[in-house]
């Protein structure tokens, strides 16, 4: 049985690998911000209200070109929407938390955090206090965003754009999801969805990003009956 | 305006982050759904990868002979038989810059 503070340990060194694409991309965000014309308080705050890179950087943009707010806030809410399914996965191992608890680890949800922490959720399930290994793995997660965000709104743009360090966050993603290759019904599941992200990429509002999981999603119903 | 559009986009968000952990009872979903959720992953993350490898910046599919393609195919192979976060990311990375670099 390990402390809360042994799990805490482990979600921060689970999730440490993915700073790789977390930090250029924070500083990345910082820098555009500020390009953008918004000024370093606003440009922040979004990293910490908001809290969601890739939503941050759209409602920057499109609030910059001149879109009504309406459409940046339905844009942010729509690529954000991904949040729910990862909700409905963690739900399970949640539930027997507080309703404060519950509230506060919420805001600490984010992408490669629901990779890791999921992980440990699957191999760990007997084992109290697993919700620790969310809260080191989204925290420092968060922790390395507000820094970075900071870095780049002061700094500009020290990354270099020759670089394609843009190109370090599939590669995080594929890191996080390899182990699934393994298995022909998750590799069906993977390539249909991949490919319906990159067919309908330029649908409005970024809905790709809420279409291809569902259309992933039905195919995958669709392999669990056929295996039945 | 801009103010106000930062906190309602940040609270939608939240919302999204907060909705089904605090509002769904365990046992709303059974057994078989549950199944297809252990799919969320193999879902959403490929529609991350496949858009981030396959198109460029205004969303056109990029040449066959992108750099980007083959430091993906290197970071699969080498994580498939690595099993490694760290090499998977380092080697698709290494394997680009060397494309881009180099090349």
């Amino acid at each position: 049985m390990s402390s809360k503070f042994q799990i805490f340990k482990v979600g921060f060194f689970d999730l440490a690998p993915h700073l790789l694409s977390v930090i250029p991309f924070g500083i990345i965000f910082g820098a555009i911000g500020i390009e953008l014309g918004f000024d370093p308080i606003m440009t922040y705050a979004t990293s910490l209200i908001i809290f969601g890179g890739a939503s941050q950087i759209v409602f920057l943009q499109l609030l910059s070109g001149g879109a009504s707010s309406l459409i940046a806030i339905t844009s942010v809410g729509i690529i954000n929407s991904r949040h729910l399914l990862y909700g409905a996965v963690l739900s399970e191992y949640l539930n027997k938390l507080s309703l404060i608890k519950k509230l506060f680890i919420s805001y600490f949800i984010v992408d490669q955090g629901f990779a890791v922490s999921n992980m440990y959720f699957k191999k760990n399930k007997k084992q109290n206090f697993n919700y620790y290994h969310l809260l080191g793995s989204g925290i420092t997660l968060w922790l390395c965003w507000q820094i970075s965000t900071i870095l780049g709104i002061y700094l500009g743009s020290i990354v270099p754009e020759a670089l394609g360090l843009k190109f370090a966050i599939p590669l995080t993603f594929i890191a996080i999801i390899i182990n699934e290759l393994r298995k022909l019904d998750h590799l069906i599941v993977m390539i249909v969805s991949g490919l319906a992200a990159t067919f309908f990429y330029n649908a409005p509002f970024k809905s790709y990003i809420l279409i291809s999981p569902l259309i992933g999603l039905s195919a995958a119903y669709l392999i669990s009956k056929f295996k039945k | 305006m801009t103010w106000t559009s930062i906190l309602f986009a940040g609270f939608i968000t939240y919302l999204t982050r907060m909705g089904m952990i605090v509002l769904i009872d365990k046992d709303i979903f059974d057994e078989n759904f549950r199944k297809i959720l252990n799919y969320v992953p193999s879902v959403v993350f490929p529609s991350i990868i496949f858009p981030g490898v396959l198109l460029d910046d205004y969303g056109t599919l990029v040449a066959i002979t992108d750099p980007k393609i083959y430091g993906a195919l290197t970071a699969i192979i080498v994580g498939f038989f690595s099993r490694n976060v760290i090499l998977t990311i380092a080697s698709g990375l290494a394997s680009y810059w060397f494309l881009i670099f180099v090349f």
